[in-house]
């Protein structure tokens, strides 16, 4: 009983924390599933029935494009990055060779700082190359910023698995390229998951590049999308929260299936960074 | 004479070594191109080129690029607008440390207190993280609203309807409601590294702390929170240098209004640049931006570094 009682000040806080992050998601998903006129007069209360009238809506929008847009660049970008990064950190862990500190070193700098400053030159560059308003215009600078952390997790877990497992098979006659992608690639999945998550979450949801490097619908990701509709849309409110909902609902949905290995991959990432 | 043999054996192997090496660097040079590629082009070309940039008076659009020096940047050390935009960043960078990590420090240590239902806790405590900052900013608009708000229901059902207003309209409350919401955002982030810390914490230092009959609190200041300081470091660098970048949510939610009063280095910058159409003025902000940044990070790692050292 005493021990009971003083748990409630923890109770308190504990609830008073999951209305603060909780209540907002509360109300993004109620006032979807009401109709205009009566988010009009009662905007805060619960629907009178679930109406799915704003997510059919939706349908007649480009919210559909904007998602596939999305889901394009930011898959093709994390492949990229899984790879470039995965390889580059090859001979950075496992090859001594004397700009190995250097080019580390010039991969975490890259961490530090803000990646705005390169905003302009890249606007500029992306024009010049003909990419602009395109999707690959946009992975080009994804990719980019995503390899600093990602090299540093690959050569850090790179370094720590065996020795001996790669003078074996040296001797087996692996050449380096086999070695790699035959061998130890399949031993880093754990680095890889952590690396794909980190910067799946970054990409899916990034918005000053997307705004600068595109300037039309075919091209436009859900960040930028969402900022359309939100000056078309403005006045339908229950309209607009379907369109945030549906949204976020891949990450949430991703966060549901894996929670603890979400955690764990931002955690590493951002500890590593 | 064993050093002669010694001698030889050395050469020849030096020899190989040489020719090994050749090769090496191939194989060095091919597995690491594509990423050096990338990065040396988007990353380090780009940042020279912005200081390059500004020094220029130039619209981004025509060819008319005048060499002016330093000017761009005697007038950005004299532009009010960038100094009250910097001014804002370093609010935000004191709220950031102030409330962000104490809050994300108790989320976690909730999730290991003895409280039920702790997977409903957890879950909902991380979920504003994984949204997109352009939609909290289009939901947090609504829940600023001076009719339909949240803010303004709730305080209207409590009877304090004096206090309502449009909270991002006023010069006043904006940058508040603004930074409300990026707690709102980034608690969670910070909960997780601090958990992730938490649970690397030996449970014998606790069982120890029981036997000799510490209170709570005494376990808290004197196992938890010194074994967290490394962790409390890193945060403090994340959120200062997540701080100083700020850019999504401002430009979302009062676009950097209203008069100013929300302007951030960022917002700043894009304003500058895509809207005025000044890419060299806008590139000297950027490299502003870069060199604050810099000795920013330099600072804190100085500090931390000195720290170790005392310790």
């Amino acid at each position: 009983m005493i021990n009971k009682l003083r748990q409630t000040p923890l109770y308190i806080v504990a609830i008073a924390l999951l209305l603060f992050t909780g209540l907002p998601f509360f109300v993004m998903i109620n006032t979807s599933f009401k109709g205009q006129a009566e988010f009009a007069t009662a905007p805060w209360a619960l629907p009178e029935a679930l109406s799915f009238e704003n997510y059919t809506f939706l349908f007649e929008t480009n919210f559909f494009q904007y998602f596939g847009n999305s889901l394009f660049v930011t898959v093709i970008s994390v492949i990229l990055t899984i790879i470039f990064s995965a390889m580059a950190s090859y001979p950075l862990s496992r090859m001594k060779f004397k700009l190995n500190r250097p080019i580390l070193l010039l991969f975490m700098v890259g961490m530090m700082i803000p990646i705005h400053t390169t905003l302009i030159p890249i606007f500029l560059l992306t024009q010049n190359m003909g990419l602009y308003n395109t999707l690959w215009g946009l992975i080009g600078p994804y990719v980019a910023f995503a390899l600093p952390i990602s090299v540093v997790i690959y050569t850090q877990f790179m370094s720590d698995l065996p020795k001996e497992l790669i003078e074996s098979a040296k001797i087996d006659g692996c050449g380096h390229l086999q070695l790699f992608w035959r061998i130890l690639f399949p031993l880093l999945i754990p680095a890889t998951a952590t690396v794909a998550i980190y910067n799946f979450i970054h990409i899916w949801n990034e918005f000053i590049f997307a705004l600068v490097l595109t300037n039309s619908d075919d091209a436009a990701t859900l960040p930028i999308g969402l900022r359309e509709f939100y000056g078309e849309f403005s006045i339908n409110i229950p309209g607009l929260m379907a369109a945030l909902t549906l949204a976020s609902v891949p990450l949430l949905l991703v966060y549901f299936v894996a929670q603890e290995k979400i955690i764990k991959g931002l955690a590493a990432g951002s500890v590593k960074g | 004479m064993a050093t002669n043999v010694q001698n030889k054996v050395n050469a020849k192997s030096r020899e190989a070594f040489k020719k090994k090496n050749r090769k090496n660097w191939l194989v060095i040079l091919g597995f690491m191109a594509p990423a050096l590629l990338f990065y040396g082009v988007y990353v380090v070309y780009a940042i020279g080129m912005t200081f390059y940039y500004s020094l220029f008076d130039w619209n981004g659009i025509d060819s008319n690029m005048v060499f002016i020096g330093l000017q761009n940047y005697f007038e950005v050390i004299r532009d009010g607008v960038f100094w009250q935009a910097s001014g804002n960043n370093a609010l935000l960078i004191a709220a950031s440390l102030l409330t962000q990590l104490p809050l994300g420090l108790i989320m976690a240590l909730l999730l290991f207190s003895p409280i039920k239902g702790m997977r409903l806790f957890r879950t909902v405590y991380f979920m504003p993280f994984l949204m997109s900052t352009v939609a909290i900013g289009i939901l947090f608009i609504y829940i600023f609203d001076a009719n339909y708000g949240l803010v303004n229901q709730f305080l209207g059902a409590v009877g304090l309807e004096s206090l309502q207003r449009g909270w991002l309209g006023n010069e006043d409350t904006a940058i508040w409601a603004v930074i409300i919401t990026i707690c709102w955002q980034f608690a969670p982030f910070y909960m997780i590294l601090f958990r992730a810390a938490i649970v690397g914490i030996s449970e014998d230092l606790y069982e120890a702390a029981d036997i000799d009959g510490a209170s709570a609190w005494r376990k808290f200041s004197g196992i938890t929170l010194p074994l967290l300081r490394p962790i409390i470091i890193t945060s403090a660098i994340l959120s200062v240098i997540g701080a100083l970048k700020y850019f999504d949510l401002i430009y979302v939610m009062t676009g950097g209004g209203p008069n100013n009063s929300t302007e951030l280095m960022a917002t700043y910058m894009y304003d500058q640049t895509f809207t005025n159409f000044s890419m060299g003025y806008g590139s000297t902000i950027s490299s502003m931006m870069f060199i604050i940044a810099f000795i920013v990070t330099l600072g804190i790692i100085t500090v931390d570094n000195k720290r170790k050292a005392d310790f």
